[in-house]
């Protein structure tokens, strides 16, 4: 149990005089700002948790996230970091820019599962192949959010969406793409994880990924991502509890949490 | 000249290196043989870019491969995309981070890079993108062309906006007007192109090495470098609050409108006394020159107005000059772009000719024929 700047993990404490301080606070790298996501959206706790992050390693000040296209561009509106928005699927390409002009610099994506799995499948495996230094957070939550609840690269089978309106089918569809598994079979991923946000449990288990993420690009070992398995109640047509439930059910099966890439030694020439 | 004086021993011969980088100019002025695309890459490092993004296509490869064998030893990247789409978007992130920075192309590459330029010039990003084009559409093929046109000065993609267009037609001016794009792209905030073909792109001749004039170097309050002691910023193209897009339309296109007050080139080639003006840009233009000598020997009065910028069009010189001569003959390796800017500023279109080789160089004596053939209905 400890307290340090921008407040994580506090659970309790007495505090003087018998009145309870506080222990679960707003972490510093995140804006004070009402969230204009709907009920029931992991996007605010997933933010929570980069932000803790951050001020864990002190890097507010020398931080440039890259937004991507769909809900989760609106980054810069609750991470208090410059954030460079990039085109859909491009930022991967974005932030190698930025780190290739920066390398001294902490450099992250922020990307949906359309962004990151379907349009910006090539940027990404390209980043990891390459080991750039950079660290990803890939929110999945198996639909398109902004644009109206379309099938993702994600989508589950049987799935129905906008898109699929008979459910998604793999002998027209194909199947959903797991990119953590995809990602960590490449020589250049120094880190990759597949975490949820849907008990307590989980999202401090979440935060320990992201800490090694950004641990990985901090001792210059290359390229890392975290992939959350989220929830869209809005697009899924479920109220937040069931979603929480399918996460952890449906979803959780088809795509195991867990880790599977971890790199120990930085690779030399 | 021909330096190779940085080779290092175990480079094998096959790896391009070209002009050694001392051969740069600390301060004096000083002359270097060499081919059009190695001039863009000296002008390029002697007005400060060290990183540099691309991908292969033909006719631009020796500009990635000299970078690649310099840009390290200056202390620069040469990183090679896995795209075109990637390439830009590694563009936009060393702009955003306040880095002058290039990239090459052709045709198609350049195609592939239309969405990232339309969010470099919504996000108001600089960067200096070169199109050694080639024929198209499509595929199309290698042979020079000038059919980029449109495409480079128009806007190319979406959502309405503009690049700064140079178009270089010498050794010398890939150097200079290298320089010129980077120093225009940072003060309007906006990406510029270098519009050339295979053969300005491949021609030899002697430049003069000017230095860059570090005073045209700008500041850049708004670069991501990090919030330390000041407050976050944001680089973004996305405006969806209220009529915030539209402010931001507005923005940018009083931008616009001072770039085409303020910087439109053109050069005036044997004007005095004209009767017939050929008006032809790049390689075309470079052609008809040697037309325009051989014409005056025969008495007859030709000269030519070479517009430098593509955008902004140099409309007052257009247009004064239509005031001028009996014909205006335009000439373009394509079959009639650049001709529809020549007509909008003038209404006398009957005295507009246009001479098109769609993907091909046109010889002096197709332009001379031309040129006779007006002269003869004139006279």
């Amino acid at each position: 149990m400890h307290t340090p700047a921008g407040g994580e993990e506090i659970v309790s404490a007495p505090g003087k005089a018998g009145f309870s301080r506080p222990v679960y606070t707003r972490p510093r790298s995140l804006v004070d700002v009402k969230s204009h996501f709907c009920p029931g959206c992991h996007h605010g706790t997933i933010h929570k948790i980069v932000a803790e992050c951050i001020d864990r390693y002190d890097l507010r000040e020398k931080t440039i996230g890259v937004a991507c296209v769909g809900c989760a561009v609106f980054l810069y509106d609750y991470i208090d970091v410059d954030v460079v928005e990039s085109p859909h699927g491009r930022a991967p390409a974005v932030a190698t820019g930025v780190k290739r002009a920066q390398p001294d610099k902490f450099v992250f994506t922020y990307q949906g599962d359309g962004d990151l799995a379907a349009i910006g499948t090539s940027e990404v495996i390209h980043a990891a192949n390459r080991g750039e230094n950079l660290s990803v957070i890939f929110v999945n939550n198996t639909t398109y959010g902004m644009t109206g609840g379309q099938m993702a690269p994600t989508t589950m089978l049987g799935q129905k969406t906008s898109t699929t309106p008979y459910g998604r089918d793999f002998r027209g569809d194909g199947y959903p793409i797991k990119m953590a598994e995809l990602l960590a079979g490449l020589e250049g991923t120094a880190y990759s994880a597949r975490v949820a946000v849907s008990t307590p449990a989980q999202i401090r288990k979440a935060k320990e990924s992201v800490r090694k993420a950004f641990e990985m690009q901090i001792g210059g070992m290359g390229f890392s991502i975290v992939e959350f398995l989220s929830t869209c109640p809005t697009n899924w047509g479920m109220k937040p509890l069931d979603a929480q439930k399918r996460v952890l059910g449906e979803m959780s099966e088809y795509f195991p949490l867990g880790v599977f890439k971890e790199r120990t030694q930085a690779d030399v020439a | 000249m021909h330096g190779v004086r940085d080779l290092r021993r175990d480079v094998p011969r096959r790896v391009h290196t070209g002009v050694a980088m001392s051969a740069l100019p600390a301060s004096t002025s000083r002359r270097i043989l060499t081919k059009g695309n190695e001039a863009i890459c000296l002008g390029a490092v002697a007005a400060g870019c060290r990183h540099y993004y691309g991908y292969p296509i033909t006719p631009q490869n020796d500009i990635p491969e000299y970078m690649a064998a310099h840009l390290p030893g200056l202390g620069g990247t040469f990183l090679q995309a896995e795209s075109e789409v990637a390439t830009i978007n590694f563009i936009l992130g060393t702009s955003a981070s306040g880095k002058r920075v290039m990239t090459s192309s052709s045709g198609p590459g350049i195609s592939l890079m239309q969405e990232g330029l339309s969010y470099m010039a919504g996000s108001e990003l600089p960067a200096v993108i070169v199109n050694i084009s080639r024929s198209g559409p499509g595929l199309g093929g290698i042979a020079p062309s000038q059919g980029d046109y449109f495409q480079a000065v128009k806007g190319g993609g979406h959502g309405g906006y503009r690049l700064i267009v140079l178009a270089p037609h010498s050794v010398q001016e890939m150097y200079t007007l290298t320089m010129l794009a980077f120093d225009l792209a940072d003060r309007y905030r906006t990406p510029a192109m270098i519009l050339g073909d295979a053969i300005v792109g491949q021609m030899k001749e002697p430049f003069v090495a000017s230095a860059h004039d570090p005073a045209s170097t700008e500041d850049k309050p708004w670069a991501l470098t990090g919030c330390a002691s000041r407050e976050r910023r944001n680089v973004k193209s996305l405006h969806l609050k209220d009529n915030a897009i539209e402010i931001h339309n507005w923005k940018l296109h009083e931008k616009y409108e001072r770039i085409r007050r303020d910087e439109a080139r053109a050069e005036s080639y044997m004007l005095d006394g004209a009767r017939i003006a050929i008006v032809a840009f790049g390689t075309a233009a470079r052609v008809g020159k040697t037309a325009i000598q051989w014409a005056r020997k025969e008495g007859i009065a030709a000269g030519m107005l070479r517009p430098i910028t593509l955008f902004p069009f140099p409309v007052r010189e257009v247009a004064e000059l239509a005031g001028k001569v009996d014909v205006m003959l335009v000439v373009e390796m394509n079959t009639g772009q650049m001709v529809e800017d020549v007509r909008q500023c003038t209404p006398h279109h009957d005295r507009i000719a246009f001479l098109g080789k769609p993907c091909a160089m046109p010889t002096p004596e197709e332009i001379l024929e031309c040129i006779r053939r007006l002269a003869g209905r004139k006279s």
